[in-house]
């Protein structure tokens, strides 16, 4: 608990946060059965932002996974049906005064969603050229080649529809096949992770979207959590500078890590077994033979990793860009962070792809 | 799960202590400070800059050096370092110059001389026994004395955000207390003679070191009854305490002997021209004594005693030291304050002297005598009730009524600094830290000493829940009142007239305890 109140990303970025607690709340109302009270939570987190939008696809496969497993016929469609009233009824009381007629609803959902300004007009921009600074697929692509030039903005917001789909498929059908409390909560993760890489129109703060959750399931792998979380602020980097948060920023990030250090000890939980990673290893076994010093060439990775995000921190702060190259620092934490978290989403979802062929094998056994 | 990690963690605990407390002092440092740190930086350039024979000279600035020279070597040796942050700061005609790398190596200079006092809690720490081993470190005595002492809100409040360099002099003191506890006298000894070169303050509690060091050193032995034998002094003994004491106050102020300018360094280390009180009142005897003064003038006003004429119009709370006089009360001097705080102090001494009972009777008596200093000096600053609530901790894990004591002395104490910090962006912080530290100390004491009877009656608690109330008025709701603008000093006034009762009341029930404990003693050995 004390790991998740440190979190320099809630702690620096100071926002009305309102929508992550009742995201929060639905969490813990469904980890206690408590269907409908957590679909109330989260519709209202729904309405107060629409970037709870991440979190909607995990909700939504959760739940409809747990309708199929009562059966579709009797228990099954009972609570289909009690929960899509309890989401049409949230949604009804939100949207009220907005329902005098159409052309409201629809201009209500333009500012919403603005497909009009293109994949990244949203994130910081300084003078041309532009290079986007931002930890998101596109815009690392755009440092090498310029996608605004080649497809136009509709085929761009397809495009980036596609591939965001296509990255939610496999953790989405998991889910709806097979509901669990400990899935969900990982998919939480990697289908608010895809959206953020994949999706446009993204902002920095949105990976706290993704931390969030992260936070829930730090008790489970507490040394990727942790990576992911120091990963996470790092990202905020140019924002926090502009605020003038370098300071602030140094400290809580030492301290969080010395906590997690301190608390759960993580540099001795990196083995195959810790990070969850068991029922992939086995699989692999045959194919690959250097899982034996897997723990100490994740602990190494890991070092270089934090020894990178400090000196490009130290850089940011204390030294100069070159005049060629203005935005060279923000370019490379955003290109850097991305790196990191296209690897996490890369073992988010394994994780959660090969968690229930242990289980289920485990129940053979037993 | 943390708990237990940390029990498993051995004495890592206490590391993980000292990180955080050094963590939450670096994110204060761009906090509020008060022209004690211009003070500080006045003092670096003209150390830097100016010759030995011009340091107790200068008066450029209106912050002239008024520390033993000690400090002023050490504030010497900081400004070397001070140069590769910023060398514009050790310009003296610089005043209140404070550019970001000024604030930041200042800042860091503390939590980073907080180094000694981190030590020295330590070594204290290896002191305290407790009478039960707990299993839970938790509720060890020594996980409690060290988060009170490394988390001390005062403290932390007066160094990190006031601005000062307490933090290392508490250290120096809280070591060589814990070297008399380890009986190694001849080090307690160098050790706070090397602090009273650096601080004069701590003079307040000298009487209890020589009396100790005298009684229990100089005299080798005890008769059987635990009276002194008077064969058993040790000539050898004395010398050498003599030689370190000489040695260290030749080193300090040798120097200005030479120059001839012993005079001048005196007259600037104690400035007797200030007045009774500083212009928001100390919480000791003489607040109320003023207190008293004012209700009965206006009280006289109203009855026609006095003539409204003839009153004069000093007002005491006024932002600067001026000397003043009572209107209906004898006016107070210097001396007399002298002649209070010698009285006060002798029943402790002769304690102290009498009847021995090794480092827990020295220390009961450093902290009356620290005490009693607050309660009758002369120019007495509210900081200095941090001279009394430092070493009490040290006593108030070992046994139910200090720990009782230590309670209500710490709470009005912490709360009579509150008027340090005036500014609007501290107000949640030193709220949030002073309930932090308070709700603390109350449930870690009260569990430590769950088996005996409760630390506090039912008036102590009631007095203590006031604060809440007080607090409230005197930050929210009198801004609003339009009294603001005729009365402004009313706050101040209430602080530190309700915390003089309850500092009072502390240095009262200790008196009676230590005098009280001494007599039952002696009724024991007879």
């Amino acid at each position: 608990a004390l790991c998740i109140l440190l979190y320099p990303g809630l702690i620096l970025i100071d926002h009305g946060h309102f929508h992550l607690g009742f995201a929060l709340w639905g969490v813990l109302c469904l980890s206690y059965d408590w269907d409908l009270l957590g679909s109330v939570a989260f519709c209202l987190a729904l309405n107060y932002k629409q970037m709870e939008l991440y979190h909607s696809l995990s909700f939504f496969c959760y739940l409809l996974g747990k309708c199929f497993k009562k059966g579709l016929k009797g228990k099954g469609l009972v609570l289909l049906t009690k929960i899509a009233g309890t989401v049409v009824v949230s949604f009804a009381v939100c949207w009220l005064p907005f329902c005098t007629d159409m052309e409201q609803i629809m201009q209500v959902l333009r500012r919403l969603f603005p497909i009009d300004r293109g994949l990244f007009e949203a994130c910081m921009f300084s003078s041309p050229p532009p290079y986007c600074k931002l930890a998101n697929i596109w815009c690392s692509l755009s440092v090498l080649i310029k996608i605004k030039n080649i497809v136009s903005p509709q085929t761009q917001l397809k495009l980036s529809f596609v591939v965001t789909f296509l990255s939610l498929l496999p953790t989405c059908i998991k889910l709806t096949v097979q509901p669990s409390l400990r899935g969900f909560k990982f998919a939480l993760v990697s289908c608010a992770l895809s959206f953020f890489l994949f999706s446009f129109q993204v902002h920095e703060k949105s990976i706290l979207l993704v931390s969030v959750p992260v936070c829930l399931i730090i008790n489970e792998i507490p040394f990727m959590a942790t990576w992911f979380l120091l990963v996470s602020t790092f990202s905020m980097l140019p924002l926090l500078l502009k605020d003038g948060l370098l300071l602030a920023y140094a400290v809580t990030m030492l301290a969080f890590l010395s906590v997690c250090v301190a608390s759960f000890s993580i540099f001795e939980k990196t083995s195959a077994e810790d990070l969850q990673l068991k029922p992939f290893s086995l699989s692999l076994k045959g194919y690959v033979s250097w899982f034996k010093s897997f723990p100490k060439i994740v602990r190494s990775l890991f070092l270089l990793s934090l020894t990178l995000m400090g000196v490009l921190s130290l850089m940011s702060a204390a030294v100069h860009p070159p005049q060629r190259l203005p935005d060279l620092f923000p370019v490379s934490v955003s290109i850097i962070s991305c790196l990191h978290f296209l690897l996490f989403l890369v073992y988010f979802n394994v994780v959660i792809l090969w968690d229930s062929k242990n289980s289920r094998s485990q129940k053979k056994i037993s | 799960s943390a708990g237990r990690a940390m029990a498993a963690g051995g004495r890592s605990w206490f590391r993980a202590l000292a990180l955080g407390v050094s963590f939450l002092k670096c994110l204060l440092i761009p906090a509020y400070y008060s022209t004690d740190f211009e003070v500080h930086r006045n003092w670096l350039a003209i150390t830097h800059n100016l010759p030995l024979s011009q340091w107790y000279y200068e008066a450029t600035s209106e912050w002239t050096l008024d520390y033993p020279p000690f400090f002023a070597w050490f504030e010497y040796a900081l400004s070397h370092v001070a140069k590769y942050f910023d060398p514009k700061m050790l310009v003296i005609e610089n005043l209140n110059y404070t550019s970001r790398a000024t604030v930041f190596f200042q800042r860091f200079s503390v939590i980073f001389t907080d180094i000694l006092f981190i030590y020295a809690v330590r070594e204290c720490c290896r002191c305290v026994n407790g009478k039960r081993a707990a299993k839970d470190v938790l509720e060890k005595p020594t996980f409690i004395l060290a988060v009170l002492l490394l988390w001390n809100f005062g403290l932390l409040i007066v160094d990190h955000i006031h601005f000062q360099y307490n933090g290392f002099l508490f250290g120096l003191m809280l070591l060589s207390v814990a070297r008399l506890c380890q009986k190694r006298y001849l080090e307690g000894a160098l050790l706070f003679a090397v602090l009273l070169h650096f601080k004069h303050i701590y003079v307040y509690v000298a009487p209890a070191y020589g009396i100790y060091l005298l009684r229990s050193y100089c005299f080798t032995a005890n008769n059987a009854d635990g009276s002194l034998k008077w064969r058993s002094f040790s000539f050898l003994h004395v010398t050498l305490l003599g030689l370190i004491v000489c040695l260290v106050s030749a080193l300090s102020m040798g120097p200005f002997i030479v120059l001839g300018q012993l005079p001048q360094v005196i007259s600037r280390l104690f400035p007797f021209k200030r007045g009774l009180c500083h212009a928001y009142w100390a919480p000791n005897f003489w607040a109320l004594y003023n207190a008293m003064d004012k209700a009965l003038t206006i009280f006289g006003v109203k009855c026609n005693f006095l003539d409204p004429t003839k009153i004069p119009k000093a007002s005491m709370t006024g932002g600067l030291v001026q000397e003043f006089q009572h209107t209906v009360l004898p006016s107070v001097t210097p001396l007399a304050t002298l002649i209070c705080t010698f009285i006060s102090i002798l029943p402790s001494v002769f304690c102290l002297w009498f009847k021995p009972q090794g480092p827990r009777g020295f220390l009961q008596c450093l902290v009356l005598c620290a005490l009693s200093s607050f309660m009758f000096g002369w120019h007495v600053h509210e900081k200095a009730i941090l001279l009394a609530i430092l070493p009490l901790s040290l006593l108030s894990v070992q046994r139910a009524k200090d720990a009782g004591i230590y309670l209500i002395l710490t709470t009005t104490g912490h709360f009579s600094l509150f008027p340090l910090l005036f500014t609007p962006p501290e107000l949640p912080i030193k709220i949030l830290l002073m309930l932090l530290f308070t709700v603390y100390s109350f449930s870690s004491l009260k569990s430590l000493f769950r088996r005996e009877r409760p630390l506090l009656n039912w008036l102590e608690t009631i007095y203590l829940i006031q604060l809440v109330p007080l607090e409230i008025f005197c930050e929210i709701i009198f801004p609003l009142t339009p009294w603001k603008q005729h009365f402004p000093f009313v706050p101040l006034l209430l602080t530190s007239v309700y915390c003089a009762l309850g500092v009072t009341y502390a240095w009262v029930k200790l008196y009676i305890s230590v005098l009280t404990e001494r007599i039952s003693v002696r009724q024991k050995a007879e």
